[in-house]
């Protein structure tokens, strides 16, 4: 309509400019668009979150909630993505390991001021190592959601069989056990270790008292004692026939060949706690648990994995993105969600719930994750760790021996933080910025 | 309006598009190989370095660098004979007055081709699957050992050949099929009187009259190949042991999963480099050829 002109309009013309306007202005849905709180999730967590936001969205019925489900294998560019062109959504689920990244991005909200003033966030109940995986460089990102750590499935009645009364407790009485429990003849062997999957060594080498990383992550520390040591544990099990040098597009279904002997021992995470109760037969169930990871001289740690909520720094919904992250965290929330996809909860009074508590497979993790360790804190890990994986599969292909591949894993490593040493030397970090 | 501007005129939305799409693109991507573009630098601009020619020179330096560009000239050197066979194979197949059901086949040849490489390669990892897959469960029937196939270094790079000539063979095929119906049946019938065998007939009729076809197949395959990355993405994601990482998967780490955008760059440039030095010597040596 031309304004200029000042016609007279007429009635049907005013009867429909008022009916669009209720219908803009009146369905709640499109007014609720622009305001709704958008949050990412990764992989698996989408699903079950759906179930769990009904809720929310009663006890905040002027906050509406917008999921978005990334698959596992798209998210980090999808990320860096959003975070390139600055459409980031106003919160995440966020893996602990690539926290660091986006903490140097400069993109999360610092979120100790509303820990601080939150009366359900509190941070003693969390366990120390997963809690600590979420501050950067004394600042806080994130609120651990769920948590992961790697550890030991075990076939109770192979053990037994073979007499063993009690899962391992060291290296050395793990070694017996699996010698005991391979016969590579038969295509038996001791545990399913895939050597393209790089938790099971980064594991064992957190035990270690040498860091993976030396001089505040500026260089590589491959070539310690520790890792050595760790790198020679993991390799002699194939050297030894007690693994088998298979990939895990190879390994297909690990559940059906643990479930016929194939494997006495799988070491892996929480999900498959869900996996086997699932896919193993009825009959089977009291056959198989889980137990804490073996250390070199003693219990041993675990890494400390998980996924964290995080919020975004240029969100406009900060207020209602914390009340969702305090709602996430409720210790009976977290148990709802632990029933609805078996994502282990990182808080202690969560795991005083039946559900947990009664779970003698589940009860193996809690002890573990009191014995995590973090991973180093540094941008560049997923891609160090990837190159850390590489050497191994090198050494157990027996292209090299052990001194050369950490040797030259060294080398990659200290060329992979290049960027990182010069941009510390000269101080341009996105957080002393802006 | 003179003509010059007039056909100006006519080509500006062609090479607008061109420009903005393609041309800057490219610009800016030979700019970056020239920086250190990261993660750093995406946070804050300061850690922008130019590096000038680094980036080519530390490049040249990687074994793995010269690792991908190896296994890519296997992959090609292997790989674009045998589809070009298969597609000519093919194509005399269903030309020869012999054969029925010449669009039943022509479609049941063609299909691979409009199928996803993803779905197919989720069916081919099913099936050379070293314990549970069909091809070892048949190679076992002749008393043939079961072969890793994807697990192990040596055989995954044929079998990822195997996989993509199947699925691209059928494209050359149609191309092939065109040109050998595009050839007089004359030629043949005067050959056939002169009481030329077959073989004669193929050699000294089909092959010359095709050859601009042939030319024009190889130089589109050697350089398809080239940028081999997604059977090795979907089927080994560039192992066992790096041994099916291509010079464009290198590409795609560097620069997607690493976000180090500088030396992504880098690695696109130096396989262009590459790619063109290989299809203008294979031009060259064709316009000698016809000139002899």
């Amino acid at each position: 309509m031309n304004r200029g002109t000042r016609r007279p309009v007429s009635g049907w013309r005013w009867w429909l400019g008022g009916l669009l306007l209720i219908a803009l202005g009146g369905c709640p849905h499109t007014a609720a668009e622009d305001n709704a709180l958008t949050f990412w999730t990764i992989g698996r967590e989408g699903e079950a979150i759906m179930q769990l936001l009904p809720d929310f969205e009663r006890q905040h019925p002027d906050i509406q909630v917008k999921v978005q489900q990334l698959p596992l294998t798209a998210a980090h560019q999808k990320l860096l993505t959003a975070i390139a062109g600055g459409s980031m959504p106003d919160m995440a689920q966020l893996g602990n390991t690539w926290l660091p990244e986006m903490a140097t991005l400069g993109v999360l909200e610092p979120l100790q001021s509303r820990v601080d003033q939150s009366a359900v966030v509190r941070p003693d109940d969390y366990f120390i190592s997963i809690w600590a995986t979420n501050v950067i460089d004394g600042t806080l990102y994130g609120v651990p959601w769920y948590v992961d750590t790697r550890l030991l499935f075990y076939r109770k009645d192979l053990l037994a069989q073979a007499g063993f009364d009690a899962p391992p407790k060291t290296w050395a009485e793990w070694r017996r056990m699996l010698a005991a429990l391979s016969h590579p003849e038969r295509h038996v062997y001791g545990i399913l270790l895939p050597t393209n999957e790089y938790d099971q060594l980064a594991s064992l080498a957190l035990q270690q008292d040498d860091p993976l990383l030396r001089d505040g992550g500026r260089y590589g520390n491959f070539e310690s004692a520790g890792f050595k040591r760790a790198l020679r544990f993991y390799v002699d099990t194939f050297r030894l026939q007690q693994a088998p040098a298979i990939t895990n597009v190879e390994a297909g279904n690990p559940w059906s060949e643990f479930g016929r002997g194939v494997y006495a021992f799988y070491f892996s995470g929480p999900w498959n706690i869900g996996e086997f109760r699932l896919r193993l037969p009825k009959d089977q169930q009291q056959a198989w648990s889980t137990a804490p990871l073996p250390g070199p001289d003693g219990p041993g740690a675990g890494e400390a994995g998980g996924s964290s909520l995080v919020i975004f720094r240029p969100s406009r919904h900060k207020p209602a993105a914390w009340l969702l992250i305090e709602y996430l965290s409720q210790p009976q929330v977290q148990q709802r969600f632990y029933q609805l996809l078996g994502d282990m909860p990182p808080r202690r009074s969560s795991w005083n719930g039946a559900a947990l508590r009664d779970d003698p497979q589940a009860q193996a993790f809690r002890q573990q994750l009191e014995r995590v360790r973090p991973v180093p804190a540094v941008p560049e890990w997923e891609q160090i760790v990837n190159e850390m994986q590489l050497s191994a599969a090198r050494v157990i292909a027996g292209e090299m021996d052990i001194d050369e591949a950490t040797a030259k894993l060294n080398r990659n490593v200290d060329r992979i933080l290049e960027k990182r040493r010069w941009v510390l030397a000269h101080g341009n970090r996105a957080e002393s910025t802006r | 309006m003179n003509p010059t501007r007039t056909a100006w005129l006519f080509l500006a939305p062609a090479l607008t598009v061109l420009g903005v799409f393609f041309l800057l693109p490219v610009i800016a991507a030979l700019g970056l190989s020239f920086t250190d573009y990261d993660l750093y630098a995406l946070a804050d601009v300061r850690n922008l370095r130019f590096v000038a020619l680094a980036n080519y020179w530390s490049l040249l330096q990687r074994p793995l660098f010269w690792a991908a560009l190896g296994h890519t000239v296997y992959f090609v050197a292997v790989g674009v004979p045998l589809s070009m066979a298969t597609s000519l194979g093919a194509a005399l197949l269903l030309n020869s007055p012999l054969a029925r059901w010449h669009g039943f086949f022509r479609t049941a040849l063609f299909a691979p081709v409009v199928t996803t490489v993803v779905a197919m390669a989720v069916v081919w990892r099913y099936l050379f699957n070293s314990k549970y897959g069909v091809i070892n469960t048949v190679l076992g029937h002749f008393g043939i050992h079961p072969v890793d196939w994807l697990g192990d270094p040596h055989w995954a790079m044929p079998t990822i050949i195997l996989f993509a000539v199947w699925k691209n063979f059928g494209y050359n095929m149609i191309i092939f099929l065109a040109g050998l119906q595009a050839i007089p049946p004359a030629l043949y019938e005067a050959a056939r009187i002169d009481g030329a065998s077959s073989w004669r007939q193929f050699r000294h009729i089909t092959l010359p009259m095709l050859r601009p076809t042939l030319v024009m197949v190889a130089v589109l395959t050697v350089s398809g190949y080239f940028q081999l990355f997604a059977e090795p993405y979907v089927m080994t994601e560039g192992g066992p042991l790096q041994s099916t990482m291509s010079v464009l998967y290198l590409m795609y780490d560097e620069g997607f999963e690493w976000w180090n955008f500088g030396s992504a760059s880098t690695v696109a440039f130096l396989l262009f480099l590459v790619m063109f030095a290989v299809t203008s010597t294979m031009l060259r040596l064709v316009r000698r050829g016809d000139e002899t």
